[in-house]
């Protein structure tokens, strides 16, 4: 009797409950988000974030007002940078705690192939009425290629593309002077050994890649220049330019063993990617990416003592290229 | 009827745009730390975009030179371009200005880092196969103007540094073989430095081509990845190739990506003020004879001048031609093989595999060991030209001297790529075989139990 009264009661528990159950699904299936955990608490931390995000907000607009704080670059990125955190910090939040945790599967697109073929016969019945197709064909290449050079052409005008013949221009010729950086003239007696100086060509636009030469005296017995170099080095001066024959940087170290040598000789180095030369044997590479010797300009002194070019330098100034060593430098 | 209904109807009925916005809010984003990356990629991109507007109200792009009377004391009296005083303005005198031109610096070197680190990512886990390789060539070609971006970013500010910078990429122009001297002429107008026409080309490239471009070029990978939707790690039984398991954009993922790009813009406006970075005004000028010792480039092109320092002097010639400048292996030749090794990748493993098939389901790196070995051993070529860049300041640092330091890497430089290449190939194939190990026992465990 007690087993048939306790399955009635379930019975009717299952009943009612069933209907309740039903209805609330009925509900949820109306939703098209599900409901999420409801947590004041969380709700209330994103607040506080947003609340510190404002704060900051205005403390970056008061750094910007107040000219006397110090340091206002530093406050300035400060404050932008927390009021960003703490609005991040807000949605992490809500992603986190408020909104509902939802990984839902989706289909991977499939391919359409009776699209494919729909848009390949349009394409090809489209055509069906051309009868020259080849010949068709050929003229439209040609009008696409000629009016594609044509608009292509007006970029020639950004620069002189055929002329290279400014490349082998230096603005050095017998005759004149070497001036330091405030414009005064060299003397012989100027130029110390165990140090550079930095020598530009008199009255002329010190910005030219021909311009600046490197200045260094030797003793004239360490020299061993190639032949035709005689008396280019008048008293052990030698002039190279000071443009690095590998990428075009300045050449403005220069390693001389001053106590027990490390290196055995002087040389002149670049600090872009470390091309060594000798500046005793006519500015040959000893190390580094560069491919050809620092161009040297003959020099002479006159009779009053100070340095002149005696020439133009030995080959052509600044990077290499094509045409690099087939012609002398020129004025 | 509620607002939301109301501007609902509105947009629907002129725009008849509910059944596309109804997709995109529930597009589904699997998720993944590593799916990030590309995010903070775009993120980043916004706050470049927005900096970078913000510094053209004050830049000027012009190399015409005034005597400068500004408050920095140690550059009164000096002759100075336009370009590099709006720059030097910027850094003291415009109210904030600071804070935008550093924070605009370091959001490029992050831009191109979590390219880069994208880049891995979608490389590593063969994300890069049909049906998204495609949106991979767009994503390179992303990387490669992003790289000639960050350059004319940092050379048009006019300081000594950024002079050395474009009197190198000259001399890479020049080193072009047959054609150099030809484009340089064409480029820059007249021999290094140029004229003054140079400039405003830089400018208008920097602010508005090449950004349009990448902005193109961002739709349309975007576009890309939302056609074919997001790969996916294998996780559970759930994910296959045919059925994606991910968050839907609203409400699960929106406050997510919310959350990373705040985040991302708080580290760089925190950079931004709090870390300097390029303070040209202890540079100075740039002039074409002045250079600095311990010369670094932006990270992202470490890699090129390692390459332009570990080449062995010489230049190829013939007869009184010279056919190779020594600039082009290290500047050109070098990335332009990186690249091009990149862009091909995709067509050689489908060659060396023949699976043409799709593939939405990721592997793990272990999952394919040569792709994951010749990824290791070309990162390993590139990251140690790269760290052969920074020789001199480790001579400055530990002493050692720079030249055995670059002979050492002349030879590391080939060999451990293939150490690389073969450890990687080993470590690959013991992870699987070990998890193949665990997989047998367990089931001789359960067959087992089932007899017992």
């Amino acid at each position: 009797v007690r087993r048939v009264v306790d399955a009635l009661i379930a019975g009717v528990v299952l009943l009612l409950g069933r209907g309740r159950r039903a209805g609330r699904l009925r509900r949820e299936e109306r939703r098209v988000v599900a409901l999420g955990p409801r947590r004041p608490g969380a709700e209330l931390l994103a607040v506080a974030a947003l609340g510190g995000a404002s704060l900051c907000a205005v403390g970056f607009v008061v750094v910007y007002a107040v000219d006397s704080l110090p340091a206002r670059t530093q406050l300035l990125g400060l404050s932008i940078g927390l009021s960003f955190a703490f609005v991040a910090a807000a949605f992490l939040v809500v992603a986190r705690r408020v909104v509902p945790d939802e990984e839902l599967e989706g289909e991977y697109h499939d391919v359409a192939p009776e699209e494919q073929l729909a848009v390949e016969r349009i394409v090809s019945e489209s055509g069906d009425s051309f009868t020259r197709k080849r010949l068709l064909k050929a003229a439209a290449g040609g009008a696409a290629g000629t009016v594609g050079v044509a608009l292509v052409t007006p970029v020639l005008s950004l620069g002189p593309f055929l002329h290279t013949a400014p490349f082998y221009r230096t603005p050095w010729q017998r005759g004149r002077r070497l001036v330091d950086e405030r414009g005064r003239p060299y003397r012989a007696r100027d130029i110390l050994e165990k140090t550079f100086y930095t020598a530009f060509p008199e009255d002329v636009d010190r910005e030219l890649l021909g311009a600046p030469l490197v200045v260094v005296r030797l003793a004239p017995e360490e020299l061993e220049l190639p032949a035709g170099r005689g008396g280019w080095a008048p008293g052990g001066i030698l002039a190279y330019s000071k443009i690095c024959t590998h990428a075009g940087c300045a050449i403005s170290l220069y390693r001389v063993p001053t106590f027990a040598p490390v290196e055995p000789k002087p040389a002149l180095v670049c600090p872009c990617h470390y091309s060594t030369f000798d500046p005793a044997t006519g500015g040959t590479v000893t190390f580094g990416p560069a491919g050809r010797p620092l161009p040297q300009l003959p020099l002479l002194v006159d009779d009053r003592g100070y340095l002149r070019a005696a020439g133009n330098f030995s080959g052509p100034v600044g990077p290499g290229w094509w045409g690099v060593r087939n012609r002398s430098a020129r004025p | 009827v509620s607002l939301t209904r109301r501007t609902v109807r509105f947009v629907d009925e002129r725009a008849g745009a509910a059944p596309f916005v109804r997709k995109a809010l529930r597009y589904l984003f699997p998720d993944h730390w590593s799916f990030l990356l590309g995010e903070v990629a775009l993120y980043s991109f916004v706050v470049l975009v927005g900096t970078g507007i913000y510094l053209t109200f004050f830049f000027v792009g012009s190399t015409k030179t005034s005597v400068y009377h500004g408050p920095y004391v140690p550059l009164q009296g000096h002759e100075l371009t336009e370009a590099y005083r709006s720059v030097l303005d910027i850094s003291t005198t415009v109210k904030a200005g600071l804070l935008i031109r550093q924070t605009h610096h370091w959001a490029a070197n992050v831009f191109v880092a979590a390219i880069v680190l994208h880049l891995l990512r979608i490389f590593f886990t063969g994300a890069f196969r049909k049906p998204r390789d495609l949106t991979y060539y767009i994503g390179l070609t992303m990387l490669l103007f992003s790289l000639l971006e960050g350059y004319l970013g940092y050379s048009l500010a006019d300081d000594l540094l950024s002079g050395m910078g474009l009197a190198i990429g000259y001399s890479v122009a020049m080193s072009i073989p047959f054609v150099g001297a030809n484009l340089a002429a064409l480029i820059w107008g007249a021999p290094f430095p140029g004229d003054h026409d140079f400039w405003s080309r830089m400018y208008i490239t920097h602010v508005l081509l090449i950004p349009a471009l990448l902005g193109v070029l961002i739709g349309v990978h975007l576009a890309l990845v939302a056609a074919r939707h997001h790969t996916q790690f294998r996780r559970t039984r759930r994910e296959t190739e045919r059925t994606i398991v991910g968050i839907p954009t609203v409400p699960g993922y929106a406050p997510r990506t919310l959350a990373l790009a705040f985040s991302v813009a708080a580290v760089l406006f925190l950079l931004g003020g709090l870390v300097q970075i390029n303070p040209i005004w202890l540079w100075g000028p740039y002039h074409v004879y002045d250079s600095t010792n311990g010369a670094q480039p932006d990270w992202y092109l470490g890699w090129l001048i390692g390459g332009l320092r570990l080449v062995p002097g010489f230049d190829w010639t013939i007869g009184k031609y010279t056919l190779v400048p020594n600039p082009f292996w290290g500047g050109a030749a070098f990335p332009l093989f990186v690249f091009v090794l990149l862009y091909l990748w995709p067509w050689l493993e489908r060659k060396m595999t023949g699976d043409r098939a799709f593939h939405n389901l990721l592997d793990r790196p272990r999952d394919a060991p040569w792709r994951t070995a010749i990824g290791m051993a070309l990162l390993t070529w590139v990251f140690v030209v790269f760290v052969a860049g920074s020789a001199d300041r480790v001579q400055v640092l530990f002493g050692i001297s720079y030249s055995a330091q670059m002979w050492a890497y002349r030879v590391l430089v080939w060999v451990l790529p293939g150490v690389a290449l073969l450890v990687t190939h080993r470590v690959c194939t013991e992870l699987r075989e070990g998890e193949q190990v665990e997989q047998r026992r367990r089931a001789a465990e359960t067959a087992a139990r089932a007899e017992g």
